[in-house]
């Protein structure tokens, strides 16, 4: 059966839907969706072909928004996508994460909340904001932000997020107790002998190894890392990389060991690509060794940075690999990251890009 | 400008002209921007339109709960709040801050 590749590209102005039918030559445009509000994430269940955009207006408050005829037609609800009263309220919606028939969102202030009515009601996983570490969670630049929710394919009790910053927490029972997952990353801006906390690491942004339920790999804000036993142990695995900095990190559809990044060039440097040189860094071997690929990519005069959702693979064979900059242009690959093309440019700064794939 | 009436299921109040923003009417199908509307207050009358397009309560109201940080609520000229009067034959005013970019 032929294929459709979407991807799904969420911008500070609407979501932009990218289509190709021809195996990934050639792609449309729609767009932009979702009133032009800001948008942190998009992501879509190719099981139903329901498209949720989670974000927040400066006027309307948060909202995910939802299309089940791949945004032709959207409706929205923050139902129940609140905190108790007096509490300082949600801004913004920053991240999604569907399991099963539950979908889940991340916001800020830090919290998650679970809905599974697709998106209409929204219920408050309040055992997180229990954590008795929770007083002393301090934001980073995006604020105090839920922006990166894994699940494991195989249990659905069992959830990592990262919080910036406040570092990777970890629940085995389906949000009521947590604990952080920390242990081997870098908190380089505390002082020298505070440098392992057990939380409040700046992690930028986590993902899962296909297949492998507790290989797990992570950019933070102070190194690279992966870690085989679901986060309890991290391992630096920035050896070989241009930069320890960098926000997005995606992992192959279907080879634990081949995973993506996109380095900058230091938080304070400017945070664009390494020497205004656009590069994506992929590993082969669960990121011992790294290769720079920047066919296709430019080469000169390159100052923008790319957020940390807003690079992905798609499940099509080979996989395709995509990322979009702050400064809006969309770029894609085939072929796993060796050629790339500009699918476009001049859209609105790109909070995220993330690929479904489903029958043409 | 289209106009229609919504009954809130509260006690006989007099009626009221409630006008919004054209991009808060965009959010919800059929909505219009301006309406009479039978509420004492202003956060009943922010219920009455909830009830008439459900949600929109979320998109007026934080979860404080107040008036959004960019939205302003004017009554018959006056910035309001939530529990602000609406005296008979009031013209209530929801308009979006100057604010984003």
């Amino acid at each position: 059966m032929p294929e459709k590749v979407v991807q799904l590209v969420a911008t500070a102005k609407g979501l932009f839907v990218f289509e190709s039918e021809d195996g990934r030559k050639s792609w449309s445009q729609r767009g932009p969706f979702c009133e032009t509000w800001p948008l942190n994430h998009a992501i879509g269940d190719p099981a139903t072909e329901t498209i949720f955009a989670g974000g927040g207006d400066a006027w309307f408050g948060p909202a995910v928004w939802r299309s089940d005829d791949l945004g032709r037609t959207w409706s929205h609800s923050s139902e129940g996508l609140a905190y108790a009263e007096g509490e300082e309220p949600i801004k913004t919606v920053w991240s999604l994460a569907r399991k099963g028939n539950s979908l889940y969102a991340g916001v800020e202030p830090a919290g998650l909340f679970r809905s599974d009515d697709d998106g209409a009601t929204w219920t408050h996983i309040d055992g997180l904001q229990r954590h008795p570490s929770r007083p002393e969670w301090h934001p980073g630049g995006g604020g105090l932000i839920l922006h990166s929710i894994v699940t494991d394919p195989a249990d659905p009790k069992r959830i990592w997020v990262g919080i910036s910053a406040a570092g990777v927490f970890y629940t085995s029972d389906g949000g009521e107790t947590w604990e952080p997952r920390n242990r081997g990353t870098r908190a380089d801006f505390m002082p020298e002998d505070m440098r392992e906390p057990e939380f409040g690491q700046c992690v930028h942004n986590i993902v899962m190894a296909p297949g492998g339920r507790d290989v797990l790999y992570q950019q933070n804000h102070c190194g690279m890392y992966r870690s085989d036993d679901g986060g309890r142990q991290w391992v630096s695995i920035e050896n070989g990389l241009p930069s320890s900095f960098g926000f997005p990190v995606a992992s192959h559809p279907r080879d634990p060991s081949t995973l993506f990044l996109l380095p900058l060039n230091g938080d304070i440097a400017g945070r664009y690509v390494p020497d205004a040189k656009a590069a994506v860094w992929r590993s082969r071997d669960r990121g011992e060794t790294w290769q720079a690929l920047r066919e296709g990519l430019p080469q000169e005069n390159a100052y923008f940075n790319v957020l940390r959702q807003a690079m992905a693979t798609d499940t099509a064979d080979p996989a395709g690999v995509y990322f979009g900059s702050n400064s809006g242009s969309l770029y894609a690959s085939a072929d796993e990251g060796d050629n790339w093309v500009r699918v476009t440019q001049h859209l609105p700064k790109i909070s995220s890009v993330e690929t479904m794939v489903v029958a043409g | 400008m289209r106009q229609a009436t919504v009954s809130a299921p509260a006690v006989m109040v007099a009626p009221v002209t409630v006008t919004i923003p054209t991009a808060l009417a965009r959010l919800f199908p059929d909505c219009v921007t301006r309406m009479k509307i039978d509420a004492a207050t202003v956060a009943e009358a922010i219920d009455a339109l909830d009830a008439r397009w459900p949600g929109m309560r979320d998109r007026i109201c934080d979860s404080r709960p107040a008036i959004r940080r960019h939205i302003n609520v004017f009554v018959n000229g006056q910035r309001s709040t939530l529990d602000a009067p609406l005296p008979p034959r009031s013209e209530m005013l929801v308009m979006t801050a100057i604010s984003g970019g």
